[in-house]
């Protein structure tokens, strides 16, 4: 078996439209690139689904599945992990607003898990949102040491 | 791409799910599944989630929705051979305190008496 090499900055950017078919080809490009980044197949595979949950939030809440907007991703690795960006072109929201779903009189409803799910799956989440100017998530997960 | 079997053991009604309960097809093909059980009477529902790979926020939802739509009618929704994946899903969402599951199929239908 031979040693990953340790992967070198990398900047990727991927621009879809506002549909929903372009959710699987966003969490596709994730898990490839966060296999790169030297992620495990698990690991990989938990990092497209916050990803995705960015994008569908995108897609459906920011930009409201207008196809004239579009969705940026943007991708960077280096040696200590991967950011991803994912950026709509919507019209923003208070993040104070959204309600806990842990919450128990939220635990059975059937939506608004959405950023509770990249919080869960990744290290660092930042979400900047304001009025008229879209809606910017940040994820980040770092690279875990193997132990000896 | 989601494929869902229907089958009944007397009055119990259990949905084998093979492959991605997310937004869009699976989400789709599932809820269609849970509406043909009611349609057909069915109140007691085991759901086999052996085969399922991925489930996103929305599938969370639709399992949420199969769950409080089965109680206001007076029926009952259990989880059967739930990958550790999904396990895990439950438990950080805290619906592992909600759904009672199995890894027995028998077990599963014999706790509706």
């Amino acid at each position: 078996m031979t040693e990953r090499a340790a992967p070198e900055t990398y900047s990727i950017s991927l621009s879809v439209a506002s549909g929903l078919e372009f959710v699987e080809l966003a969490e596709t490009v994730t898990a490839t690139l966060a296999r790169l980044a030297g992620f495990d197949e698990e690991t990989a595979m938990w990092i497209s689904m916050a990803v995705r949950e960015a994008v569908i939030n995108a897609i459906k809440h920011g930009n409201r599945e207008d196809r004239q907007k579009r969705v940026e991703i943007q991708y960077a690795f280096d040696h200590d992990g991967l950011s991803i960006r994912v950026t709509d072109q919507g019209s923003g929201f208070d993040l104070s607003q959204v309600p806990n779903p842990l919450d128990p009189e939220n635990l059975l409803k059937p939506t608004g898990r959405g950023i509770f799910y990249m919080k869960a799956f990744m290290d660092e989440v930042d979400i900047r949102s304001a009025p008229g100017e879209g809606t910017t998530v940040r994820l980040r997960k770092k690279i875990r040491p193997r132990s000896a | 791409m989601i494929r869902i079997e229907h089958r009944t053991i007397g009055d119990v009604h259990l949905l084998d799910i093979e492959g991605r309960l997310t937004i869009g097809e699976g989400t789709a093909g599932f809820r269609e599944a849970i509406h043909r059980v009611i349609q057909l009477g069915g109140r007691r529902l085991v759901l086999n989630l052996a085969g399922v790979t991925h489930m996103d926020s929305s599938g969370i939802g639709e399992l949420v929705s199969a769950y409080t739509t089965m109680s206001h009618l007076g029926g009952r929704v259990k989880l059967l051979h739930v990958p550790p994946r999904i396990r895990e899903v439950l438990t950080i969402t805290k619906l592992a305190t909600v759904f009672e599951t199995f890894d027995d199929e028998a077990a599963a239908i014999g706790s509706f008496q």
